[in-house]
């Protein structure tokens, strides 16, 4: 937990009305590592990793309070663009949700809106996308063809590349693998392995194995509050915290 | 009689049901199909497109100007009321929140509620007395009033069908909400929108009353939008009601027209749809 430090969240509260989400959460996310988050349902996992990229300011009645620094500057402040903020820090969703258009348009869709209009421009950036998402091979004959024939996991794969496409510095994972099978899930999460050379990560798992084989650090959440935050070694072979074992053990959640 | 037995009965009559129900609300759709092109075929030849109509004893004569009246008023509704009621819907189902959309979502409700020779009344009070003619304008508006609230509520509908994921996809790439609704919203809600407008379309293409009070009538052709316009519903009721027999066949006529017309417009429409996909 030495390295270099991508995001800083200090204090940091969550209210949905007058109930309170998040309770004074701090975590120190290191650059170009694998972060994982878990806990059980309702813990607020998700709602946590909404908050990096702002995604919560569009549901009413959500409060904020606290920091969240990226490259020491606070996401939450004045001089912060949401569009901006959102390019830089990209998220994967738990289902995949391709746009109902062509796997080409929507690996294109965020270049495009960012302003890359030459058509050998998107070319390269489309092609270099699905093959840093592993999934050029499966795709490249029939790019033209609507992204709702693929399968689920391609689906996924697709949504990374989209996300790959726009050049983001952050990648939020919220259960990325939950709704594919066995097979999906072992190219998706070798796939994260690999992006963690370019990448900061952040992912949400519910599956412990998940957690343990490719992240970093881990971070167990309980009620809107972090209990244990250490590199994942530490938290899965020697927690401190009971609850923490009890959770990791499957005693409870 | 045994548990399982009662629910398989309940099953075959509940499904009985249906399906007579489904006859009935056919019943009045194919035998309305079936009168108007029974008796409308008889006067339908080249004459009735190309000419004016006749007067009484003359016979022949056709409702080009009346065919003609109806196109250009309904599409000069749609350029009116389309873009608002779509832009309107999409402010209720993107942007609107709090009691701005409330009122917005209330008023459109009220306003389909209105019959629509009271619009035929508001809009000859508001243009036609102000302007001291009856015209093509003041027509299109009043059928353009009729269609907003309607395309504005089905356009809502429609909008809020479509996964959240998908604009939060949107967002998350670095989007802007306009972007978003106009790249992925839209395109995925595309086939709704083009139903919702079009039964509103249709609607507005049979509307009698409004026109009375503001389009009227003209046994002629119009020169300008600014005079007085001959339309197939209000030439359908005037020769209907008349006690000439060849005018009662043009009005059929007149009918199986308008018919074919909002026909042909929502299977263009469609087949656009899916050529698009």
């Amino acid at each position: 937990m030495d390295q270099e430090i991508k995001i800083e969240v200090d204090n940091l509260n969550l209210y949905y009305g007058s109930l309170q989400a998040l309770k004074d959460v701090r975590i120190q996310v290191s650059r170009k590592a694998i972060t994982a988050l878990i806990g059980p349902s309702g813990c607020g996992k998700t709602t946590f990793l909404r908050t990096l990229n702002r995604l919560n300011d569009l549901i009413d009645g959500v409060q904020i309070s606290g920091q969240v620094l990226l490259d020491g500057e606070d996401i939450y402040g004045n001089g912060m663009d949401v569009v901006r903020l959102r390019k830089r820090v990209g998220m994967v969703f738990q289902k995949p949700n391709p746009f109902p258009m062509s796997v080409y348009d929507n690996v294109a869709y965020g270049p495009r809106i960012h302003g890359t209009r030459k058509r050998s421009r998107l070319d390269e950036i489309v092609e270099k996308s699905l093959r840093d998402a592993a999934l050029w091979d499966e795709v490249k004959d029939r790019l033209k063809g609507s992204a709702m024939g693929l399968s689920g996991g391609q689906q996924q794969r697709l949504c990374i590349a989209r996300l790959l496409a726009v050049e983001p510095e952050v990648i939020l994972m919220d259960e990325p693998s939950s709704a594919l099978d066995p097979i999906s899930t072992l190219h998706i999460e070798e796939l994260i392995r690999e992006l963690k050379e370019r990448y900061t990560i952040v992912i949400v798992t519910h599956n412990m194995q998940q957690a343990a084989r490719v992240s970093d650090s881990t971070a167990f959440f309980l009620n809107g509050q972090i209990i244990e935050y250490d590199a994942t070694e530490v938290i899965f072979t020697r927690p401190r915290d009971q609850r923490t074992e009890d959770y990791i053990t499957g005693r409870f959640g | 009689m045994s548990r399982f037995r009662r629910r398989k009965l309940v099953n075959y009559v509940m499904l009985g049901l249906a399906g007579v129900c489904t006859a009935i609300v056919l019943v009045p759709l194919v035998s309305l199909l079936a009168l108007v092109i029974s008796r409308g075929l008889a006067g339908l030849n080249l004459e009735f497109f190309t000419q004016l109509p006749k007067p009484v004893g003359e016979p022949g004569g056709g409702m080009a100007n009346a065919i003609v009246g109806t196109l250009t008023m309904v599409t000069m509704a749609c350029i009116l009321g389309l873009p608002v009621g779509i832009l309107a819907g999409t402010y209720l189902s993107e942007f609107g929140r709090g009691p701005l959309a409330g009122t917005v979502r209330f008023m459109s409700d009220v306003l389909t509620g209105v019959p629509s020779i009271v619009v035929g009344i508001f809009v000859n009070v508001v243009v036609v007395i102000r302007t001291g003619h009856f015209s093509a304008y003041a027509g299109a508006l009043a059928l353009a009033i009729i269609m907003i609230p309607l395309v504005t509520r089905t356009t809502e509908e429609m909008l809020r069908m479509v996964p959240n994921s998908l604009r939060e996809a949107s967002l998350a790439l670095g989007a802007t909400r306009a972007r978003t609704v106009g790249s992925i919203v839209y395109r995925s809600a595309s086939a709704g929108l083009i139903t919702g407008s079009l039964l509103a379309v249709a609607r507005v293409a049979g509307e009698t009353a409004p026109l009375l009070f503001t389009a009227l009538n003209n046994r002629f052709w119009h020169h300008t939008l600014s005079e007085p316009i001959a339309s197939l519903p209000v030439y359908i009721y005037r020769y209907a009601i008349s006690p000439y027999k060849d005018w009662q066949q043009q009005a059929w006529t007149a009918a199986l027209v308008l018919v074919l017309m909002v026909l042909t417009t929502s299977v263009a429409a469609r087949i656009a749809v899916s050529l698009r996909k």
